[in-house]
């Protein structure tokens, strides 16, 4: 690690005033950035930590949407999320307890990791990003690996979900990381069908169009037998080649179908 | 054994002696954060040290500039080759008879290789300084390969190029170490150019790493008044690092003092000296103040002891009906950039010619070809006897392919090939002479205990199913039965570098009966503090509450050679048994004198001695321990103390039969372990808990190594598993409960019939997981797959049997 301060605002205001200060990072659960300063991989100045802001914690399920602060932890999110059922499981298995006890829904969005979970449940969902001076549909939000449309200093207070008729979500874990080596989310909407691959892409999480297709002419996982995930652009490497990140994408998205709830 | 009284029986509990499921002793400090291991010794004015080391794997080193580095505020030091070549420490000797780099002398041979060593006040100041050190390295072509290395024009050890002699006989090529040889290789060869069936399979055993919790680090302290240097390390053997540190500093032993205090687990990780240590101790001795040295879990898994990666190649003769004639076994042994194996010193491939296993084979040949490549050093015993996991392997997965060959069940085969129990002791075809053994009796026991024949005939009914499109699972059933080599070594051909392989116990009793015994031994998390004085309590009669056991310390402790390849219970257990003796021996006549009796007018009755005939007449143990000082025998000096040095007649040989049963779903290659069995036999069993906690760690090494464990490196020599986000390291998340199970045949040299336990489920785990992923195969073709069996290389396996559709 670097040398650097920590602040610990009580309101978003104050973190976004504190977040304009030189080299200033926002803090979430520190389970990406933490690490990450460890390895001297980061040297911000300032640490904004958001842990403080009782403004951006919770769950509340109104009216066919579930809305999360982007401060809540995965643990709660598993614990409270019971309007949705498939994304409380997802957030029930990241990581481990201490990661869930303290990683955050808004940490992982921004930091879009292409293993990560939550980005495929939100790309799925057609989630809304809910930051401090702005809302992002989430088919804008996620734009390649580790990248967002997210500026300088804008931080996610929450993430609106349309809770769906139906939804799972499988994660295929790489054995050291136990991230998702393919993890696909499944969510069945009136209007149709969404499906999000998370962990195969060199681009991060996308949505499997073809099976969008399939799926919302026929909710089975036989209407996707007849279908091949492009192994085009996913990632090749120790755990697992392209052709493997394909089959297993197909795989999974049987799986969500017929487990999908 | 006559059956004790409801008294006698109290008595024995109280001590809690060999055979009690006493709970350990260490673990309400390490349960509570209250270990002391090497980063918790923190003195006055300590300095710090980190390493500048190479991004590259082969590479000249045209320059390094250290003055930036030392223009930062709080940098005491910067040590490159050049400041050590004067003390003649840039080089070290390894355990293996070659020699090591201690910084990068003109090139650097392995990705993360130490270049120089930077000393600061504290910890963040020498990482910042470790970035502004500049070196400029010339990339040299990278060789990973032991193959392509023993036909390359590239040299990769310019410094012993023309050396057409090694430590261990001739070399062959600029990049070939040695060929060690055991048994006979024409008359081998007669036999498989003769037999009626032959099996032939190559096998590679990857490289993997022990990973212990705690990572490798000292604390160096050098005391200029009184001329004292105390090194505090991750040592699994201290008295050998203060022989050998005496050897190269060249200040007298005795003014050296080695200190492994608690240790997060070795499992051969910190058997070998490494840079760091020579580094913290030079730059202490430069310095005069203490300096600490800590790896992070980067640079353990990048430089400091890997293990394994053997390529195999197994030939197996036998007749028609299974009985096997001939085993050939050629290795070739990637190495790495420097030979630092931790083996005896006359084995360079450690116990390899156990590699006959469990076996009664009439003939047999072996030769191991060492290989530098540019890899990292290493080659230690990951939780196994010397290469003895290696072997076991090999044999296991020889035996199942040969089942295949003969179309046989692999059982059956074991069974009918298996050393008889009155064979024993058994000289094998490659050298060894086996202690004792009853197989047979293991087996039958293992297969009874998992309804092998069910089993084999669920398999067969779930081929079925797979084959009509009922199912996407496969079954696979893995046997083992393996024979460990431990226990080394007799002084007359186990040694490290000269020093022979006996060990120690020296026991001093408190006047108030309780008592002492130091080792020379040092626990990493075996739990010797509790099943030591289980031993002595069984020996002297007193509680083992009441004894401390201390290890570690080379001030204090008697010398002994460490605590690796189970050799703690076959040689200083024995050491301890036979102190112990003594002890009992002494307080035999202070009990006759105190009595007004002759000495062999008593008898020994579990913590006292009594009078024949006159079972109320008896002094205890405590009694005489206090009389031991202050009622000494006139013309006997007082006190009640024992040393005793063992050096083992022979090595044990534990055994064991495991069973694994595992799903295989075709689609991803995930494999689910239903069940596994574990039966192991390690002799007199001294604390049936510690052995049960043993079996558990050791099949969970097992199970990481077997499918999935692997230190992985591209073409250009760049490791690819340096975190554990790519090194898998299982948790309570991936493992079974496993069942364990026992039979119970006595070392017959050994005092206690003890044979060491800690790591014959790691022997015999890695090949029963292994087969398992192999047998589900079987039916549709499968020979041999290598491991490690992750995911992905299971599907791979499916996908070129057509599996998938
Ligand atoms: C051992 C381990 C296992 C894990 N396993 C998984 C897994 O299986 N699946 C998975 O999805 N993840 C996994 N994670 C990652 C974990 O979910 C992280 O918690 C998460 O990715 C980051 O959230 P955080 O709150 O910890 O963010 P931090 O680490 O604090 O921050 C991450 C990044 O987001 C920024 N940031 C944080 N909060 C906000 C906000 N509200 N608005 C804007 N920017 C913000 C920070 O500036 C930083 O750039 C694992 C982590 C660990 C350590």
């Amino acid at each position: 690690m670097y040398a650097f301060d920590v602040t610990r605002p009580k309101t978003v205001a104050e973190a976004v005033a504190a977040l304009a200060g030189d080299e200033a990072q926002a803090l979430g659960g520190g389970q990406t950035l933490i690490p990450t300063l460890k390895q001297r991989l980061a040297s911000p100045a300032t640490l904004v930590s958001l842990t403080a802001i009782d403004e951006m914690k919770g769950v509340c399920a109104d009216g066919g949407t579930l809305t999360i602060g982007g401060g809540t932890t995965h643990a709660t999110v598993a614990a409270e999320a019971s309007a949705y059922p498939a994304l409380a499981a997802l957030a029930a298995n990241i990581g481990d307890p201490a990661v869930r006890s303290r990683g955050t829904i808004g940490g992982s969005l921004a930091n879009n990791d292409p293993s990560a979970c939550y980005p495929s449940a939100a790309l799925a969902s057609g989630a809304t990003i809910v930051t401090n001076n702005r809302e992002i549909a989430a088919d804008d939000y996620f734009q390649g690996l580790f990248t967002t449309a997210l500026n300088e200093g804008e931080i996610i207070t929450a993430v609106k979900f349309p809770v769906p008729e139906k939804a799972n979500y499988q994660k295929f874990v790489q054995p050291a990381s136990r991230f998702s080596l393919v993890g696909v989310f499944v969510a069945k909407y009136a209007d149709g069908v969404r499906v999000a691959v998370t962990g195969a892409s060199e681009n991060g999480v996308f949505r499997w169009t073809e099976a969008e297709a399939a799926l919302s002419a026929n909710f089975s996982a036989d209407a996707v037998e007849g279908l091949t995930a492009s192994a085009d652009g996913l990632i090749n490497d120790l755990h697992g080649d392209a052709e493997y990140r394909a089959h297993l994408i197909k795989v999974m998205t049987k799986r969500a179908v017929a487990a999908a709830k | 054994m006559k059956d004790l009284n409801e008294d006698q029986v109290a008595r024995s509990a109280n001590l809690k002696g060999m055979g009690c499921s006493r709970k350990r002793v260490e673990d309400a400090r390490f349960t509570q954060g209250k270990g002391n291991y090497v980063d918790d010794v923190k003195l006055p004015g300590m300095l710090h040290g980190d390493f500048v080391r190479s991004p590259y794997a082969h590479a000249r080193i045209k320059s390094i500039d250290t003055s930036k580095a030392m223009a930062v505020d709080g940098v005491i030091a910067v040590l490159t080759a050049a400041d050590l070549a004067p003390l003649n420490l840039h080089w070290m000797p390894t355990l293996a008879g070659d020699k090591q780099m201690v910084l990068a002398d003109g090139k650097v041979l392995f990705q993360g290789q130490e270049v120089a060593f930077v000393v600061a006040k504290d910890r963040f100041i020498a990482a910042d300084a470790v970035e502004l050190v500049e070196v400029d390295y010339e990339e040299l072509p990278v060789i990973v390969n032991p193959f392509e290395a023993l036909q390359s024009d590239v040299v990769l050890r310019e410094d012993i190029a023309d050396q057409k002699e090694g430590a261990h006989g001739p070399r062959k090529h600029h990049n070939h170490i040695f060929t060690w040889e055991a048994g006979e290789e024409a008359a081998t060869n007669d036999v498989i150019d003769n037999a009626e069936v032959v099996a032939t399979e190559t096998m590679y055993y990857h490289r993997t790493h022990p990973c212990p919790l705690e990572t490798c680090g000292s604390v160096a302290s050098m005391d200029k008044v009184n001329g004292k240097l105390t090194v505090w390390g991750t040592f699994q053997a201290p008295h050998v690092v203060r022989t050998v540190a005496s050897l190269l500093s060249g200040i007298e032993e005795h003014n050296i003092r080695v200190i492994s205090p608690d240790i997060g687990g070795g499992f051969g990780n910190k058997v070998g000296v490494y840079p760091g240590y020579v580094c913290s101790i030079v730059a202490s001795i430069v310095t005069g103040k203490p300096v600490k040295w800590i790896e992070d879990r980067m640079e353990n898994l990048m430089s400091t002891a890997f293990a394994r990666d053997y390529w195999m190649t197994g030939k197996i003769a036998a007749t028609k009906d299974g009985k096997i004639t001939g085993l050939h076994c050629h290795v070739t042994a990637d190495h790495g950039a420097f030979d630092a194996c931790a083996d005896p010193t006359k084995f360079p491939a450690g116990f390899m010619n156990i590699c006959t296993g469990s076996y009664d084979i009439p003939t047999a040949y072996l030769a191991v070809d060492g290989v530098y490549t540019n890899k990292a050093p290493g080659g230690v015993s990951y939780r196994c006897s010397f290469r003895v996991t290696e072997a076991v392997y090999f044999i296991e997965r020889m035996i199942e392919v040969l089942a295949i060959e003969l179309n046989m069940d692999a059982a059956e085969l074991r069974r009918i090939n298996f050393i008889k129990k009155d064979q024993f002791p058994y000289q094998s075809a490659l050298g060894w002479e086996y202690d004792s053994g009853d197989y047979h009796t293991a087996w039958d026991k293992a297969l009874k205990a998992v309804d092998y024949e069910g089993l084999r005939k669920e398999q067969a009914e779930r081929v079925e199913a797979f084959k009509r499109g009922e199912t996407r699972s496969l079954m696979g059933i893995g046997l083992s039965f393996f024979t460990e080599i431990v226990g080394a070594g007799p002084v007359k051909n186990c040694d490290i570098l000269g020093m022979g392989m006996f060990d120690s116990c020296e026991i001093r009793i408190h006047p108030t009966g309780s008592a002492i015994a130091r080792l020379g031994t040092i626990s990493q998390g075996q739990g010797h503090a509790t099943t030591f004085a289980q031993i002595l309590a069984s020996e002297i009669g007193l509680p083992a509450d009441s004894i401390t056991i201390e290890e570690g310390d080379t001030d204090t402790a008697p010398y002994g050679l460490g605590t690796y390849g189970s050799r703690s219970t076959p040689v200083a257990g024995a050491a301890t048994a036979l102190a112990g003796r003594k002890i009992r021996a002494k307080a035999q006549m202070i009990a006759a004198y105190l009595l007004e009796v002759h000495d062999d007018d008593l008898e020994w009755d579990i913590d006292r001695f009594v009078v024949k005939g006159a079972p109320e007449r008896f002094k205890t143990m405590k009694e005489i321990a206090y009389a031991a000082y202050n009622q000494a025998i006139p013309g006997v000096e007082p006190g009640l103390e024992a040393v005793s040095y063992y050096d083992p007649p022979n090595m044990t040989y534990p055994f064991g039969a495991y069973v694994c049963v595992m799903d295989i779903d075709v689609d991803t290659g995930v494999q689910t372990i239903r069940r596994f069995y574990a039966l192991d036999d390690c002799g007199t069993r001294i604390n049936p808990m510690i052995i049960e906690g043993q079996v558990h760690g050791g099949l969970t090494e097992a199970l990481a190594v077997a499918l999935g464990q692997e230190i992985a490196y591209d073409d250009m020599g760049n490791v690819k598993t340096g975190t554990l986000m790519d090194f898998f390291l299982p948790t309570a998340w991936e493992v079974p409960n496993y069942e364990t199970d026992h039979t119970v045949t006595p070392s017959p040299h050994h005092p206690i019939g003890a044979k060491g336990v800690g790591e014959s489920p790691h022997v015999g785990g890695v090949p029963c997981f292994s087969n398992a992923v192999n047998d589900a195969f079987r039916a549709f073709g499968n020979r041999h797959t290598h491991m490690p069996h992750d995911h992905w290389r299971i599907w791979q396996t499916a996908n070129k049997l057509g599996l998938h559709g």
